[in-house]
C-alpha cells in the first residue's frame, strides 16, 4: 500500500503524553473540588443514593448521557467505523433506538414504584426477600461485566494515551484510576457521581462537535465526498456497505441479529441507568431526562458517524491498527491529524473522564444494591437504621473498588465494546422480562420472576462461558483450549426469549395468586406518581 | 422499609383496589397502554427489519442514492429520525392526554377520597369533605 502523506506519526503520540496526564490532573482537580462541595448536604440514605432526588430532568438527561456514552461508545464505535465502516454505524443505531424501551415502558413507571434500586421495584408486589435477592443478584452481575469493560478499556487507553506499554505500568495506571474513583463515590455518594458525569457528557460532546465540525469542514460540509474519501484511503469500496464485519458468515449474520437484540432490550434494564432515574423529584422530570438524554445521545452517535468515516480518511485504518491501542485508537488518532498534541490531549483527557464517570457510577449502583437490597432487607431484615446501610454502602464501594483494580488488571486487553454488549445481554436476559411483566401484566407472580430472573442470568452466563468468547479462537480470553458447543459469542437471541418463556411459564404453573391489592397500589402508583418519594429538602 | 428520612406517604390510607376500580383510572390506564404497546411494537418491528435488511439485502442496501449516500446510510439515518420523532410525539401525547387526568387522581387520593374508612360513601363525596 502507498504511503499516506498524513499519516500520523506514532512515535510523536508520546512527546505529548505529559500535556495528556497535566490537562487530565486539572480535569481531576476540578472534579475533586466540586465533588467535595456537592458532598456537603450527604446526609441521609436518599441524599448518599439518590443525591437527594434534587437534580433537574435537564441536569439528570446530561449525567445519564455521561454515564451511558461509556469508553465502548466513544472509542470503540469511532474505531469501529473506522476499521469495519457501515457495521460499526449499526452499533449505535441499536444502543440509540433502544433507549425508546426505557422512555416508554419503564423510565416513568419505576420512578414512581421504587425508591432506591431496581429491586424496589420488582419486589413492590410479590415476595420481598426471594425476589429482591435474586434482582441484588443479577444487578451485581450487570455491574461487574460493565466494570470489567471499563477498567480494560482504561488498560488499552493508556497504552495509547501514555505511552505506557508494559505491562506493569498499565496496571498501575489501573489502580490509579480505580482509586479515584473509589475516593469520588465515597466521598460525593450518587451527587458527587451525577456531578462528575455531567461535566464529563458536556466535554464529551463538546470536543466531539468539535473535531466533527473540522472534519466535514475538510471536505466541504459534503458527505459524499467524505465518504468517498474513506472509500479511497481504504482503497475498498465495501466499508459504505453492510456486512463488512458481520456478513462473513450464516453464523456471524446470526450472531449480529443477536447483538441488536441484546443492545436494543438491554439499556432499559441496565441497573445504573434505572438507577439515575431516583435522582430527580418526579416521573415527569424522569421523562424530561429520558428526553434530553436521547438527544445528546442521538446527536453524539451522529458525530461518531463523521468522526468514524473521518478517522478512516485522514488516518487509515492501516495505521489505527498498527497504533497501540488498536482500533480503540481511532479517535485519539484523528484528534491528533486534525489539532495535535493539544487536540489529543483535549481527547484524552475526556476519555478518561468517561472511564472515571461510567466507573464511578457503576460502583455506587453496585454497593447501593448490596447496602439497600442485601444488607438492610435480608440481612438485616429491615431493621438497619440509615446510618448503618449507608456505612455497609460506603464499605461495599471500597470492596467493589478493589475488586474492579484486580478484574481490570487481568481483563486488561480485552475488547471493550464486546464486553459492554455482553452486559447488555445479560441485563436484557436477567431483567427486561421481570421489569416489563411486574408493571404490565396483573396476574405475574413470584415463581414467575425467579424463574425468569435466574432462568435468564443462567443461560446469558452459560452460553457466554461456552461460546467463542471463551474459548475455540483465536481471540478468544483462554486461547489454546476449545469448549465452544455454542457458536454465537452473544447470547441473547437465546437468552432473552427463553428469560420471557420462564417468566410465563413460571406464572401460569404457580398455584398461588399474588395479593390483588399490592398489584392495584402498584398500578395506581405507577401511573399516577401518588405518594412517590420527592426531592429532600436542606 | 422505614429506613430513610422520608415523607410521610400521603397515600399509605387509600384504598388503591377502589382507585383502581374507577372509570377515570381505567381511562388513564387505556389512554397509557393503547399508546405505547402500539408504538412500542412498530419502533421494535422497524428496527429489526433494518438489522435484517442490513444482514441478508447487502446488494439493496448497497444501492447509491446520491454520491456515495446509499439506501443503507439513508435508513440509518431515518432510525435516529425515527426515534426524535416518537420521543417528541410521546411527550406531547403524555402532556395532553396522561398528565392532567394522572394529576387529578393524584389530587383525588392525597385529598383523602379514597381512603379505606370511606368505604360506602362515594369517592368525590368524602373527598370534598377532607378538602
Amino acid at each position: 500500500m502507498i504511503s499516506i502523506p498524513t499519516a500520523v506519526d506514532v512515535a510523536a503520540l508520546k512527546e505529548t503524553t505529559l500535556l495528556n496526564m497535566g490537562i487530565f490532573g486539572l480535569f481531576v482537580a476540578v472534579t475533586m473540588v466540586i465533588v467535595l462541595r456537592a458532598s456537603r448536604n450527604n446526609k441521609t440514605a436518599a441524599d448518599y443514593y439518590a443525591a437527594g432526588r434534587s437534580f433537574t430532568g435537564s441536569q439528570n438527561g446530561t449525567a445519564i448521557a455521561g454515564d451511558y456514552l461509556s469508553a465502548a461508545s466513544f472509542l470503540g464505535i469511532t474505531g469501529a467505523i473506522a476499521i469495519n465502516g457501515y457495521d460499526g454505524f449499526m452499533y449505535s443505531i441499536g444502543f440509540l433506538v433502544a433507549w425508546l424501551v426505557a422512555l416508554l415502558l419503564v423510565a416513568e413507571l419505576l420512578r414512581n414504584t421504587g425508591k432506591f434500586t431496581m429491586a424496589d421495584v420488582l419486589s413492590f408486589r410479590l415476595k420481598q426477600r426471594p425476589v429482591r435477592i435474586a434482582a441484588a443478584i443479577s444487578t451485581l452481575a450487570v455491574c461487574f461485566f460493565y466494570l470489567l469493560a471499563q477498567m480494560a478499556g482504561a488498560g488499552s487507553l493508556i497504552s495509547l494515551l501514555l505511552g505506557i506499554s508494559d505491562w506493569g505500568g498499565q496496571a498501575l495506571v489501573i489502580i490509579v484510576v480505580g482509586a479515584l474513583m473509589i475516593m469520588y463515590v465515597l466521598i460525593g455518594g450518587m451527587k458527587g457521581t451525577t456531578w462528575v458525569q455531567i461535566i464529563k457528557a458536556i466535554l464529551l460532546i463538546a470536543g466531539a462537535a468539535v473535531m466533527t465540525l473540522w472534519v466535514l469542514a475538510i471536505y466541504g460540509f459534503n458527505l459524499s465526498s467524505l465518504l468517498g474519501a474513506a472509500v479511497d484511503t481504504a482503497n475498498n469500496p465495501a466499508v459504505l456497505n453492510p456486512g463488512l464485519q458481520y456478513g462473513k458468515t450464516e453464523t456471524s449474520k446470526l450472531d449480529f441479529m443477536s447483538l441488536g437484540l441484546a443492545l436494543v432490550l438491554g439499556t432499559a434494564a441496565l441497573p445504573h441507568v434505572l438507577m439515575r432515574f431516583y435522582t430527580v423529584p418526579t416521573a415527569k422530570e424522569a421523562r424530561k431526562s429520558v428526553v434530553w438524554s436521547i438527544w445528546l445521545i442521538g446527536l453524539f452517535y451522529l458525530f461518531t458517524l463523521v468522526l468514524g468515516y473521518g478517522a478512516a480518511a485522514l488516518v487509515g485504518a492501516a495505521t489505527i491498527k498498527a497504533a497501540p491501542g488498536g482500533v480503540n485508537s481511532a479517535a485519539p488518532l484523528l484528534a491528533f491529524h486534525l489539532g495535535g498534541p493539544l487536540l489529543l490531549g483535549f481527547i484524552s483527557a475526556v476519555a478518561f473522564a468517561t472511564i472515571l464517570a461510567v466507573v464511578a457510577g457503576l460502583t455506587i449502583t453496585a454497593a447501593a444494591s448490596f447496602a439497600h437490597d442485601i444488607y438492610a432487607s435480608v440481612i438485616a431484615k429491615g431493621k438497619a437504621d440509615a446510618d448503618t446501610e449507608v456505612k455497609v454502602a460506603r464499605r461495599t464501594v471500597v470492596v467493589i473498588g478493589v475488586l474492579a483494580i484486580v478484574g481490570g488488571i487481568f481483563a486488561n486487553g480485552q475488547n471493550v465494546a464486546f464486553l459492554v454488549a455482553l452486559a447488555f445481554a445479560v441485563a436484557a436476559s436477567a431483567n427486561l422480562p421481570t421489569i416489563i411483566y411486574s408493571l404490565f401484566w396483573r396476574r405475574f407472580t413470584t415463581q414467575g420472576a425467579i424463574w425468569s430472573m435466574y432462568g435468564g442470568l443462567g443461560s446469558a452466563i452459560l452460553l457466554i462461558a461456552f461460546s467463542p468468547v471463551v474459548s475455540g479462537a483465536a481471540t478468544s480470553m483462554i486461547p489454546g483450549s476449545n469448549f465452544a458447543v455454542f457458536p454465537l459469542s452473544n447470547p441473547g437471541i437465546v437468552s432473552i426469549p427463553l428469560a420471557f418463556l420462564l417468566g410465563w411459564l413460571g406464572t401460569v404453573l404457580d398455584k398461588k395468586t399474588e395479593d390483588p391489592a399490592k398489584q392495584a397500589e402498584m398500578e395506581v402508583r405507577s401511573l399516577t406518581g401518588v405518594g412517590a418519594e420527592k426531592a429532600v429538602d436542606h | 422499609m422505614g429506613n430513610d428520612a422520608r415523607t410521610p406517604d400521603v397515600a399509605a390510607s387509600a384504598d388503591f383496589e377502589e382507585v383502581q376500580a374507577t372509570a377515570q383510572f381505567q381511562e388513564l390506564r387505556k389512554r397509557h397502554r393503547s399508546f405505547v404497546f402500539p408504538m412500542a411494537a412498530a419502533f421494535l418491528l422497524w428496527y429489526f427489519a433494518y438489522v435484517l435488511l442490513a444482514d441478508y439485502a447487502v446488494g439493496f442496501m448497497s444501492t447509491k442514492v446520491w454520491g456515495n449516500i446509499n439506501i443503507g446510510l439513508i435508513m440509518g439515518l431515518l432510525q435516529f429520525v425515527t426515534t426524535f420523532a416518537i420521543t417528541g410525539w410521546y411527550v406531547s401525547y403524555c402532556n395532553r392526554k396522561l398528565d392532567p387526568v394522572a394529576a387529578e387522581i393524584r389530587h383525588g387520593i392525597e385529598g383523602h377520597e379514597f381512603d379505606k374508612a370511606a368505604t360506602g360513601v362515594s369517592g368525590g363525596a368524602a373527598g370534598g369533605a377532607a378538602k
